[in-house]
């Protein structure tokens, strides 16, 4: 790992100073993924701005129909907290499948959103509940916010401070995990509105996105059987070392269908 | 350029000069030189660092030094009492037999602790589940998940054996 110069900010705003000042500075949430990415020297900034003590970043909170998470809310406080598990099981059960239960301990929801791996889980919940990113500066509909592989909307010196989430009639998320990295190969969320229906697919392709012509099919009867026959096109989506995109292309139709009986 | 960072581990406050790139189990086995703790692959899938940090199992090679300034932490070396009596779960151990080699033990020891407490009366399936980040290559994980039941729920173990 290369050298870099470490700060702990007190507030959002200092630590956005040093995001503007500094060479090149990165944010470290809970490090997961940035502390191997240095080790690998993926990455080598000159200056990491720790979030870690800015306590207004964390916790979990209902406002009106929607559930507030801090951005440095860790995958283990979002899976246990009550109030995900009574309004938005799903997404708990999503949070509870991230890595192990030591990476649970320390990654954060902000880190794993602004880090846009195609793997993570969260974001399918981001695209299927359509949340709202929150940063210091705007509002990000979930739909605007992955751009591509690790690429969001996010700006140089923004910072997301809270993920918003609508609580949705219903919502399921089942993944396909990598036995060895605990990543999604092909993770589905769906989510039930009323008479609308949301279906947002991560691991599948560079980022991740929403199953439209299950949506359809999924508002005439939300039932798993509906998307026996519709296929996802293999077109765009990943080929790599651990399989190919028609693979991942079926994968998405049997998550889906699973995500839909645990709704 | 070093910092200043002083911590409690297992009890007491200590404190050391490190760089900002220094990783928390590097400051334990390195300079404070607590062994206990290994470092297995250094890219936070195998789980031999496991420590608490602030009663939470965390793997120690993918944090940084820096970042316990005014943790309290706890390595394997601090879970026995003073006079040598084993904690539980190294007992749990020792009696099923949750160990050949032993150096994935100190990071199964740690998180079998961590799941014990969050996951009281947790079945068999569960303490599967949550080892998903602890590998142990000689085992193949009977005596671990026996030992850790064995704390978390001591019925299940007596049913599995009588199974």
């Amino acid at each position: 790992m290369h050298n870099f110069d470490y700060h702990a900010p007190k507030t959002l705003d200092s630590a956005l100073a040093l995001l503007r000042d500094k060479e090149d500075g990165k944010i470290i949430a809970g490090g997961m993924t940035l502390l191997p990415t240095l080790k690998q020297r993926l990455a080598a900034p000159s200056d990491l701005v720790d979030l870690a003590t800015l306590s207004e970043l964390k916790g979990v909170r209902r406002d009106g129909d929607e559930i507030v998470i801090g951005a440095m809310t860790t995958h283990a406080d979002v899976a246990a907290n009550a109030d995900v598990q009574s309004l938005i099981p799903g997404l708990a059960h999503l949070a509870s499948v991230i890595g192990d239960p030591a990476v649970r301990h320390r990654g954060t929801i902000g880190g794993s959103v602004a880090n846009a791996d195609p793997a993570a889980d969260y974001p399918a919940a981001v695209v299927a509940l359509n949340a709202t990113i929150v940063t210091n500066k705007r509002e990000i509909a979930g739909d605007d916010f992955f751009v591509s592989l690790f690429e969001t909307a996010l700006e140089r010196d923004e910072i997301i401070t809270s993920v918003r989430f609508p609580i949705p009639e219903r919502a399921g998320y089942e993944k396909f995990r990598h036995p060895a990295s605990g990543y999604a190969v092909v993770g589905v969320m769906v989510a039930k509105f009323g008479d609308k229906v949301r279906v947002g697919v991560t691991g599948a392709a560079g980022s991740a996105f929403r199953a439209t012509d299950f949506e359809a099919a999924l508002e005439k009867s939300f039932t798993p059987d509906v998307l026996l026959g519709i296929a996802v096109s293999p077109d765009d989506l990943l080929s790599d070392i651990h399989c190919t995109n028609e693979y991942r292309a079926h994968l998405v139709n049997v998550m889906a269908r699973r995500a839909i009986a645990a709704a | 350029m070093k910092t200043k960072v002083t911590l409690t581990v297992n009890g007491q406050e200590r404190s050391a000069e490190v760089e900002p790139r220094t990783l928390l189990v590097e400051l334990l086995r390195d300079q404070l030189g607590l062994t206990g703790t290994h470092v297995g692959c250094d890219t936070t899938q195998c789980g031999c660092c496991v420590i608490h940090v602030d009663d939470k199992a965390v793997k120690s090679c993918t944090m940084l030094a820096v970042q316990a300034q005014g943790c309290n932490i706890l390595t394997i070396e601090g879970l026995a009492a003073p006079d040598g009596t084993l904690h539980p779960m190294q007992e749990a151990f020792r009696e099923h037999h949750g160990l050949q080699c032993g150096f994935c033990t100190p990071g199964m020891v740690m998180m079998g602790v961590d799941i014990a407490r969050r996951l009281p009366g947790a079945d068999e399936k569960t303490v599967r589940e949550e080892l998903h980040g602890n590998l142990c290559r000689c085992t193949g994980y009977q005596g671990i998940v026996e030992a850790i039941l064995s704390v978390a729920n001591p019925g299940a173990v007596k049913e599995h054996h009588h199974a």
